[in-house]
């Protein structure tokens, strides 16, 4: 083999940024797989995109730091506002290409995380946590008065595809938005995950454990606190330009209380305490907001209910449930978790189908009553007038709930073994199920 | 230290300090003097104001009255991050670490101000090979090498402890405050960290409030007791025994 592809800088960098690589393989290839290489199917990818860098950027706050802020949009919405106000500016004729809209954006996250952050993050807890409620309440209010700037409700236009052509690209078709958003996603997360390796990235979690601790190692936790707002505003910005770009409109919900409620769903559900539980998070909503939406329309009632669960049962997110198995995914005793995973699927996926079938009922009764009493659930046809399908529904939750009740210990022995398996493996002892 | 002359410079200098909670008066009147290089503690019943001293010394808060000077500095009323720039550093008597924290992590965190990295976010922390090596000398000096990879939060009570003084000393402050370092320890893991004290203490200045009187005697260099928030006595350890005062006071009462 040539010794220069063996041990020659190149390779050498590849292989420490062997993740980032595979990242951007990824993201290349996605909008080409079957299924999602519609237009559909690619705006629905470019939404993960955007979504996945405001996450990101939400979780230098709340996992990183310690910051839980119910006001994060404000820097996303101005972001956008940056963006679609730059378009248009590039729509009159200014000889900027769009793929640059989104630094707008950043820069304006940026100036405003300066502005707000140095207010707010005086203190943390719950006093940072009310102030950035309040924050956002002000920009939302603000925006919705401030009609000549932000077009107020109905938002502002522009149109990306009236501009200079950089590169040829026209932005015309929704795979070349998608591939600035990509582009911008990656450079966004490989800088944040580069600030937290910094002196102050680190002091970020040094101040999220014990603020009055990194005080007696000669830092300010209100410094630290306000250099991490400030970044974690810039790079809302920049996803809020993303989002001018794609939508080539911004109205005054991009800055609004709703936004910041998704954002803070997406990091937990995702799991805060790793770094990319928050695209794991903003992919899984993103796709349930699109997808659900097209069979219920009592989906947000579902992302409530799922968003609970996780709290309550799987508090470190998605991220912390798969993270969990990487002590024992070497065992042989993997196989007998998996096996006892697919076959308590079985009862939950009953339960669920039961619960499915009562919410369903319940909401189409409740503010469909015009609708009329029969309706197709599952594929069945059923009048809700009688008492069958109440039944059924009931049924199948109580029986597929006390099932999985009942194979439960079963799922926990295969743990035990395989964790003990692990082990016994390992040198050094390691801690099991977390 | 050098000369005994020489070493009679102060490090830091307590003049009628006073603390006041509310009507509630804690410190009334401590005036101290701490000299370079000396291991000097500081002993007294409980409730007597020890560690509100300390606290004061250190900035978590400001006195009602009187100066505090490090190195013939005012620092009476600064923040703790900026008394520690000016040079000390201080242990806490309830373990005060970064519990999520790997211990290796725990200690980097700690070498970072003192190196020079302050707020920067240009450089990787893995690349600053200063930080690291001097990260690697504390965990050995702690004897913590083999837990680098813990989480903080999950070590033995003597293991944290340690972790507590390695925080305190990562940095490169010459005046350190200890806070009870050995509270709650056996009698083995007691020695231990005399020994680790002892040797963190070359070249700097220690001042340290402790309970157990074998390690006060062992370790001080001289010693001051305080009681219901004045200093009675202030002198070398064979003098202290032997001061009436102190033993009705204070020695009298634990021994008996």
């Amino acid at each position: 083999m040539n010794p220069l592809t063996r041990s020659g800088p190149l390779t050498q960098w590849a292989t420490q940024h062997r993740p980032w690589i595979a990242a951007a393989i990824v993201l290349i290839v996605l909008p080409h797989v079957p299924g999602l290489d519609g237009n559909f199917g690619r705006s629905l990818l470019s939404q993960m995109g955007i979504a996945a860098v405001f996450a990101l950027s939400y979780n230098l706050l709340l996992g990183q730091t310690g910051l839980l802020s119910f006001g994060h949009a404000v820097y996303f919405g101005l972001g956008g506002y940056a963006g679609i106000h730059l378009m248009r500016a590039i729509n009159e004729g200014l000889p900027i290409p769009m793929p640059l809209v989104p630094l707008a954006g950043a820069a304006a996250g940026l100036a405003f995380g300066i502005l707000f952050g140095a207010v707010t993050t005086r203190r943390a807890g719950v006093v940072f946590a009310l102030i950035s409620l309040g924050v956002g309440e002000l920009v939302f209010a603000a925006m919705r008065i401030l009609q000549g700037f932000s077009g107020g409700e109905e938002g502002i236009t522009a149109n990306r595809g009236a501009g200079p052509h950089l590169l040829g690209l026209t932005l015309g078709p929704q795979l070349q938005v998608y591939y600035v958003v990509a582009f911008w996603a990656l450079v966004a997360a490989a800088l944040m995950a580069a600030f937290l390796r910094t002196p102050v990235g680190r002091m970020c979690n040094a101040v999220r454990d014990n603020p009055e601790r990194a005080a007696f190692i000669g830092y300010d936790p209100v410094r630290v606190r306000f250099v991490v707002f400030s970044v974690a505003a810039m790079f809302a910005g920049l996803a809020g330009g993303l989002h001018a770009l794609n939508y080539e409109i911004v109205a005054a919900e991009a800055v609004g209380a709703g936004r910041s409620g998704t954002v803070l769903l997406m990091a937990y559900i995702g799991g805060v305490h790793s770094f990319f539980g928050a695209v794991l998070g903003a992919v899984t909503i993103t796709w349930l907001q699109v997808s659900l939406s097209d069979y219920t329309t009592a989906w947000q009632l579902y992302l409530g209910l799922f968003f609970m669960a996780m709290v309550l049962f799987a508090p470190g997110g998605l991220s912390g449930l798969l993270l969990m198995h990487r002590p024992i995914v070497r065992t042989r005793a993997f196989v007998g978790v998996l096996k006892t995973y697919a076959i308590a699927a079985i009862p939950a996926i009953v339960a669920v189908v039961g619960a499915i079938m009562l919410l369903e009922i319940n909401y189409r009764r409740a503010t469909q009553p015009d609708a009329g009493a029969r309706m197709r659930l599952f594929w069945v046809d059923m009048d809700t007038a009688t008492l069958w399908p109440w039944l059924a529904a009931l049924a199948l939750l109580a029986a597929g709930a006390f099932f999985f009740y009942r194979y439960r210990p079963r799922v926990a022995q295969a743990w035990q073994r395989a964790s003990d398996e692990a082990r016994a493996a390992s040198d050094t002892p390691r801690a099991g199920a977390p | 230290m050098s000369g005994p002359v020489e070493s009679k410079r102060c490090a830091l200098k307590l003049e009628s300090v006073h603390k006041r909670f509310g009507a509630t008066p804690i410190i009334r009147g401590v005036s101290l003097d701490i000299y370079e290089g000396e291991r000097h503690a500081i002993i007294g019943p409980n409730g007597a104001g020890k560690s509100t001293l300390f606290n004061l010394v250190s900035g978590l808060f400001p006195p009602t009255a009187g100066s505090i000077r490090l190195n013939d500095q005012p620092i009476e009323g600064r923040s703790p991050f900026e008394i520690y720039r000016r040079g000390l550093a201080r242990s806490f008597q309830v373990t005060n670490i970064f519990p999520r924290l790997s211990v290796y992590e725990n200690i980097r965190c700690s070498v970072l101000w003192s190196l020079g990295y302050r707020y920067s976010f240009t450089r990787d922390v893995s690349k600053l090979s200063d930080a690291n090596e001097r990260t690697e000398q504390v965990l050995e000096q702690i004897g913590m090498r083999a837990r680098r990879d813990a989480r903080a939060g999950v070590l033995t009570y003597a293991e944290q402890r340690a972790l507590e003084i390695g925080i305190t000393i990562a940095g490169d402050a010459r005046v350190i405050l200890l806070d009870e370092p050995t509270a709650g320890m056996s009698r083995a893991e007691t020695a231990r960290a005399v020994s680790l004290i002892r040797t963190i203490s070359t070249g700097r200045t220690l001042v340290m409030v402790e309970h157990d009187m074998g390690v006060v005697f062992d370790l001080a260099d001289r010693i001051s007791v305080l009681v219901y928030g004045e200093i009675i006595a202030s002198d070398v350890p064979a003098r202290i025994r032997e001061n009436a005062a102190v033993q009705t006071a204070y020695l009298g009462t634990v021994h008996a």
